[in-house]
């Protein structure tokens, strides 16, 4: 046993004053509840989701906007991300952090307000997803009053976790902090940069960014909340809570180092990968392909570590359900981070992106990692809070069984389904027409996987109930220790340098230079990528004949934006001649210089919509939007009714354009005032081609020229044209 | 193109600049100590009886946290 030399009396050193503190059990408490409780209602809205896929005409949300697959799965992957995995990272934080500093945390209220704030902040998501409040960009959906408010509680946690380590009894900062710092640091740059945005109305703002520079920025983030809000924290908790559920230290924490360096410096370049073969500059996506490739080191070598440490003592695996989880974490760890750098190589991308291989993707990592590691340390901490034993290590070994089978039958289906569809997608008879020209036959192929996954999701969250039951119980036989007492010599404040170790203190044992270090090495990172593609005007050739929208067309593309549509289509045409042929003429980075936020989408669950306008009458796309089944027999899509009612919000007009007029979208000036006289002006000429094709009689003109459905003809109608008038322009 | 090469002029400058750092700090011995944290972490400063507390038997009751369920 190793004696802390603080302590020894030996050398006639008199012993440091030993101090008394209390860990604060019950943040940690707090935090594990709603990470649960947020775990079910996330997941379950996922099964939802997946239901409504495979069943969209069924009568509990056919028809009813809030709960349409649009609007309900950011609410699904949001409660995933932020209030499940983010609970479980506080949870753990505030745990491990107490313990490994020796110190109480810093200020009992700035716990309590962050908890009370981040929990505010995940009812306000649930309110405003299902009302259409979205920015339409992936996993940062929520709105800019809430963006705000994330920005706010999130620096209180920081504060609270840096006075913490300012008041620490351990002068040595065990690597689970770093990641812990690293993960402040990076999540706080990403949510502002990506989160910058200029707002109209209380509940709806505009990216600053458009085209392919919000594309780059929102894909960096994206990636980044893998990497720095579902990965970073969760393998700072790896590393406390494996070596103490097995009570051996990490195999190696000369590589829990390099691990920790390596990654985080790899880890904020690869973004550009969700964005192969789009329109982004090839420079920036080879950079993201290779900094992906890269990544396989450190996160094989943090993977290697985490399993590593059960060395010699895997026979405890056996009977111990707490390891069984964090091991099986660990190894979807492996899993999902093998695979990302496969999906970032372009010609494996070229076959997966848009399809549900990425979707099995993620659920290897959400369900996988961060759930089950979320489990495992659940099980583990709540007999040691309530001072007792689980209540049925038998349940808790079922729930694991039932969690892996409901992971493995959700991603082989994914996978399954999203090669299979891929390679119908791209599949060219002998004479070079494509085998399967309707979209749809290919969608259809994969519905008996889309029930597989369903039932995979369902397995797994019979699991978690299984877990809450067992946990109810195990607590119930328990008593909580809410403040649990400790004891540590106070920190000695002149404190001796040892020769040569300057610089590892330096950076190592001050958390505030550790700080402004980490975030030099992500702002070297994050410059590099953005700052060319923003000044190097070539980067994104113009198109003379790109035009902002029309006021309706931008009315048309806020609801767009709001029906969430881009959770099912992309607007990027990449240049494939399987797609060229299917949808038309590759994606230009020129088009879509006016596009706040871009809408590339990220997953085909139906046809790409670049090229849509002009491909069908205004009246097919308004019979479509009524009843997907009336013009594609078998179609997946959820009909839009509540579309035909509402109205269009002509009193935001002149502030949409006046917003765009602020982002340097070029109207003219004043044409925000008669912005409004254009938009009936064009509304009239759509509501006379569908009478003319007798769709609508006399009556119904009249009523449905102002809803919400002309707006989004207009739109669609709009889409992908301006280019098709340069090329007419220039015969 | 510009840009490319922008970047990795700045890449191979950041490369560099912490393959010099990671050398000097191996040289000038920072990283001798990468063993014992992992194991203190393991130790628990738990006071049995806080009433009859007292530093003598103190380092006794320093052991290393109950063995793990199961």
């Amino acid at each position: 046993m190793i004696k802390n030399p603080t302590l020894s009396s030996e050398q006639g050193v008199r012993p440091p004053l030993v101090e008394q503190f209390t860990y604060d059990n019950v943040i940690v408490k707090n935090f594990a509840i709603a990470s649960v409780f947020w775990g079910i209602a996330g997941m379950l809205v996922g099964l939802i989701a997946a239901l409504e896929l495979v069943l969209p005409e069924f009568g509990l949300w056919a028809g009813i906007g809030e709960l349409s697959f649009g609007r309900i799965r950011p609410l699904h992957t949001n409660a995933v991300i932020f209030a499940f995995v983010g609970n479980g990272i506080f949870m753990g934080v505030y745990y491990s952090l107490q313990r490994l500093l020796k110190a109480s945390m810093y200020s009992k209220a700035l716990s309590n307000i962050h908890f009370w704030g981040w929990q505010s902040i995940i009812v306000m998501a649930l309110i405003s997803f299902p009302l259409g409040i979205t920015t339409g960009k992936e996993y940062a959906e929520l709105e800019w009053p809430i963006d705000i408010a994330i920005a706010l509680v999130w620096i209180v946690f920081g504060l609270n976790m840096f006075m913490t380590m300012i008041h620490r009894r351990e002068r040595h900062l065990y690597v689970a902090i770093w990641f812990y710092i690293a993960t402040w640091i990076t999540v706080t740059v990403l949510h502002v940069v990506n989160s910058l945005e200029i707002p109209f109305s209380w509940i709806k703002s505009y990216s600053i960014y458009a085209g392919v520079q919000d594309a780059l920025v929102q894909w960096w983030y994206g990636h980044n909340a893998v990497a720095f809000f579902l990965t970073t924290p969760y393998l700072g908790l790896m590393y406390y809570f494996i070596p103490k559920a097995i009570n051996r230290p990490v195999y190696s924490y000369r590589l829990s180092i390099i691990h920790f360096w390596a990654l985080i410096f790899i880890y904020i370049w690869a973004g550009p990968h969700h964005l192969l073969y789009t329109s982004l500059p090839d420079w920036a996506q080879s950079l993201g392909t290779v900094f992906s490739i890269m990544l396989i080191m450190p996160s094989w070598g943090g993977m290697l570590n985490g399993l590593m440490t059960l060395r010699g003592a895997w026979d405890k695996v056996r009977n111990d359900p707490t390891l069984k989880f964090l091991v099986v974490a660990v190894t979807a760890y492996g899993m999902a981070t093998l695979e990302g750098p496969l999906l970032s190589v372009k010609s494996f991308n070229a076959l997966t992106h848009f399809t549900d291989w990425t979707i099995g993707h993620v659920h290897v990592g959400a369900l996988g990692w961060n759930g089950f590691l979320t489990f495992g340390i659940l099980y583990w901490l709540v007999p040691k809070m309530w001072k007792t034993q689980i209540f049925s290590v038998k349940l808790a070994n079922a729930h694991f069984w039932i969690g892996t089978l409901g992971i493995i039958f959700y991603a082989v289906p994914m996978y399954w389904a999203g090669l299979t569809q891929s390679l119908m997608w791209k599949d060219f008879d002998a004479d070079g027409f494509l085998v399967y020209k309707n979209f749809l036959e290919t969608l259809l192929q994969i519905v008996p996987m889309y029930w597989m996954r369903a039932l995979g999701g369902t397995l797994y969250l019979v699991g978690v109930f299984m877990m809450v039951y067992n946990l109810v119980k195990t607590a119930g036989a328990g008593s909580f220790e809410a403040y649990e007492q400790a004891e540590a010599p106070a920190l000695e404040k002149d404190y001796e340098e040892k020769k040569g170790e300057y610089w590892h203190r330096w950076i190592e044992r001050r958390p505030m230079q550790m700080l402004v270090a980490s975030l030099v090495l992500i702002l070297i990172g994050g410059i590099v990528e953005m700052v060319p593609t923003f000044m190097i005007k070539s980067n994104i050739p113009t198109i003379a004949s790109v035009k902002p929208y029309t006021p309706l067309e931008l009315q048309g593309r806020d609801l767009y934006v709001k029906e969430g549509c881009y959770t099912c289509h992309s607007q990027m045409i990449r240049p494939f001649r399987s797609e060229t042929e299917r949808y038309g003429e590759y994606s230009k980075s020129g088009e879509f210089v006016y596009d706040h936020p871009f809408q590339w989408g990220s997953k085909r669950t139906g046809p790409d919509l670049h090229r849509i306008g002009g491909k069908y009458s205004d009246s097919w796309h308004y019979q479509h939007m009524l009843d997907p089944r009336s013009m594609s027999p078998g179609s997946l899509m959820p009909a839009y009714p509540w579309m035909f009612e509402r109205q269009i919000d002509v009193a935001s007009t002149e502030a949409r354009i006046s917003a765009m007029q602020t982002l340097g979208v070029p109207y003219p000036a004043g044409f925000e005032k008669e912005a409004n006289d254009d938009l009936y002006r064009q509304a009239d000429a759509i509501v006379a081609r569908l009478k003319a094709d007798d769709i609508i009689d006399d009556e119904t003109a009249a009523y449905i020229r102002d809803k919400e459905i002309i707006a989004m003809i207009a739109y669609l109608q709009r889409m992908g044209t301006d280019i098709k008038a340069e090329k007419t322009a220039g015969k | 193109m510009s840009a490319i090469v922008i970047l990795i002029v700045l890449s191979l400058i950041v490369a560099l600049g912490f393959l010099v750092a990671f050398l000097v700090a191996v040289k000038s011995g920072q990283f001798e100590d990468d063993y014992t944290p992992s194991v203190r972490m393991l130790f628990e400063e738990k006071i049995q009886n806080p009433n009859t507390y007292d530093q003598e038997s103190h380092s006794e009751q320093r052991t290393g946290s109950e063995t793990p369920l199961g």
